[in-house]
């Protein structure tokens, strides 16, 4: 590919998604009054990062019972309100160890 | 009370997004050289976009020629949910988080950083700029170290590292959730369509960023509809 091409397929991408992005957040200013759509907006975090994260996070590492039991993890810690990092990183330990284990037994 | 340092608090706030796009952008960087974009090519994408969904099917496209309409057809498709965040969090900035501001750090309304910032009861500016910081460096790091050392890392790692950034979906979601059912039953109707695009032939076919956006706009229609908030739950 060469040059010109790639950056006028990067000004479309990347601008593309700059004013997906910027144009609603920018004119958007008035407290919306609309019940149902204050309450849309209320859910819309929760749904996109539910509808993100399963079932595709048990296809993101190399077995899917290695995925399963990270997610466990994730899910029992995030239960006991544990921050962020550590839910993140604990589900990635439990995963390396979960896969160690079934290479192991292969 | 939101006083103390909110530029710091947020740097903080993005740490673990930034440890999660590590993983995610590495992978990116892998695919963008083997699709035969150079090792810059895949850092400027990154730097750009900062999208994961969007990016790895722009890279798709990118190695045909010509094809610019159906990239922005595909881009607009794949990211319209970034429309839904941009107007969902304009609902709770400060007074002072307007104008220029917002054209400015709109640029950095990633599915990550919209989740975190919208569980602050006020977003305010310095907050959200120092959340945007490390999870961008994080997204460039990670494409950099991906398209440059490819396969360095040994395969069990690079594999447990992939769900990190699933991890830190579930922290964000679970702990509310446990305590409202109006969200869990949104919640798990979301999943539910989710594998209903993730296994039925006929929907299946879809982009991932597509089905996303039609699961999560469907969802949270189905939350509004049953369980419509008031003002005292909103914010929460």
């Amino acid at each position: 590919m060469d040059n010109t091409q790639f950056w006028l397929y990067l000004l479309v991408m990347a601008g593309s998604t700059y004013l997906i992005r910027a144009i609603p957040f920018s004119l958007v200013k008035k407290k919306i009054k609309n019940r149902f759509i204050r309450s849309f907006l209320y859910y819309i975090p929760f749904a996109v990062l539910a509808a993100m994260t399963l079932p595709s996070a048990l296809f993101a590492t190399d077995t899917v019972i290695g995925a399963a039991v990270g997610i466990g993890v994730a899910v029992v810690l995030a239960l006991f309100d544990k921050g962020l990092t550590l839910v993140a990183l604990a589900a990635s330990a439990a995963v390396f160890v979960t896969e160690l284990l079934l290479g192991l037994i292969r | 009370m939101y006083s103390d340092r909110p530029f710091l608090r947020g740097l903080k706030a993005g740490i673990p997004i930034g440890l999660g796009y590590l993983s995610v952008s590495f992978t990116f960087g892998i695919m963008a050289v083997s699709y035969g974009l150079s090792w810059w090519q895949a850092i400027v994408i990154s730097v750009a976009t900062v999208t994961s969904a969007g990016q790895l099917s722009g890279i798709g496209i990118m190695i045909h020629p010509g094809q610019y309409l159906q990239m922005l057809i595909s881009q607009a498709v794949i990211n319209v949910r970034y429309s839904f965040m941009s107007i969902s969090l304009s609902q709770k900035t400060e007074e002072k988080f307007s104008g220029i501001w917002r054209w400015l750090l709109g640029f950095f309304m990633t599915d990550e950083i919209f989740a975190v910032a919208s569980m602050q009861p006020v977003v305010t500016r310095p907050f959200f700029a120092g959340l945007a910081v490390i999870p961008h460096i994080g997204w460039t790091v990670g494409t950099a170290a991906g398209a440059l050392l490819g396969n360095v890392l040994p395969q069990s790692v690079m594999s447990a590292l992939c769900i990190a950034i699933y991890g830190m979906f579930v922290a964000i979601v679970v702990p509310p959730a446990k305590k409202s059912r109006a969200l869990l039953l949104v919640v798990a109707f979301a999943v539910f369509l989710a594998c209903v695009f993730q296994f039925v032939p006929g929907v299946k076919e879809l982009s991932s960023g597509l089905s996303v956006s039609i699961c999560a706009v469907a969802a949270a229609v189905f939350g509004a509809v049953l369980f419509p908030v008031g003002d005292e739950e909103r914010g929460e």
